[in-house]
């Protein structure tokens, strides 16, 4: 199954890129209910993509860190370095 | 409260060089050759060209000392010497994958006293969210995906 093909998924995801949030709180940003929340979060922790804890008596969804946020922590660093060495060369060959 | 949300997972980076706009376009496009990481690369032979080919809808690829090519991406907006923005179509598996699209587009702003901030952003990468799920089938467990980026990390950090 795919699981960032559903639209509302997609939006759950990409609302939880900006941080951890518990299922009412998604439900009140989104024009879906609770239940719908709670059977996306499902497929997505299902898929890998995201994990949750419990704090108190709510539950909490954020992106798995071994999943996407993984693969960004990645690009960020090649890109740091990949940048780092294109000023190398910039630097290297003088302005013209 | 106000939070800041992506609506996309993106990394930005940015760097100051002593160059004009135009040159440093040209380092980082025409040129790419000179700078990209020599462990970066999806074919099969370690020694390589890095290319940009300098137009819209241009390839950019790694041209092997074989004469193989392999596609990165294509060239989406060829703008000099103000932005470039080129897409990377890389799968999790680290092999070219054309479903697999993610932007990286990076602009050249002069700052005067003859310096220029390059602003790259990479966005788009919530695509490998996909692939973290063709990975699961492929490799049956959840650290696969950490292993093949301890894989990246160690080409990296040989380079």
């Amino acid at each position: 199954m795919d699981a960032l093909g559903d639209p509302t998924r997609r939006a759950i995801f990409e609302r939880l890129a900006g941080g951890a949030l518990a299922v009412g709180e998604l439900a009140a940003e989104l024009p879906v209910t609770r239940p719908a929340v709670s059977q996306h979060l499902r497929v997505l922790k299902e898929a890998g993509l995201v994990t949750d804890h419990q704090v108190g008596t709510r539950r909490y969804y954020q992106l798995d860190p071994a999943g996407v946020g993984a693969v960004r922590a990645y690009f960020d660093r090649f890109w740091t370095q990949a940048l780092a060495a294109f000023a190398d060369a910039v630097h290297a060959t003088g302005d013209e | 409260m106000v939070m800041s949300r992506e609506s996309s997972i993106v990394v930005r980076r940015s760097v100051t060089v002593a160059a004009s706009p135009q040159r440093a376009f040209d380092v980082f496009t025409t040129a790419i050759d000179t700078w990209w990481p020599r462990s970066h690369h999806i074919g099969g032979r370690e020694q390589f060209t890095a290319v940009v080919e300098p137009h819209v809808g241009g390839r950019w690829l790694e041209r092997g000392d074989d004469g193989s090519e392999c596609d990165w991406g294509r060239v989406r907006v060829w703008d000099p010497p103000a932005r470039v923005v080129l897409t990377w179509e890389i799968g999790a598996d680290w092999k070219a994958n054309p479903d697999v699209v993610s932007e990286v587009e990076v602009r050249f702003v002069a700052e005067g006293d003859g310096r220029t901030r390059v602003e790259l952003e990479h966005r788009g990468i919530e695509v490998y969210g996909e692939q973290a799920e063709q990975m699961r089938e492929t490799f049956e467990g959840p650290g696969a995906w950490q292993g093949i980026l301890d894989l990246f990390a160690g080409g990296i950090a040989a380079s």
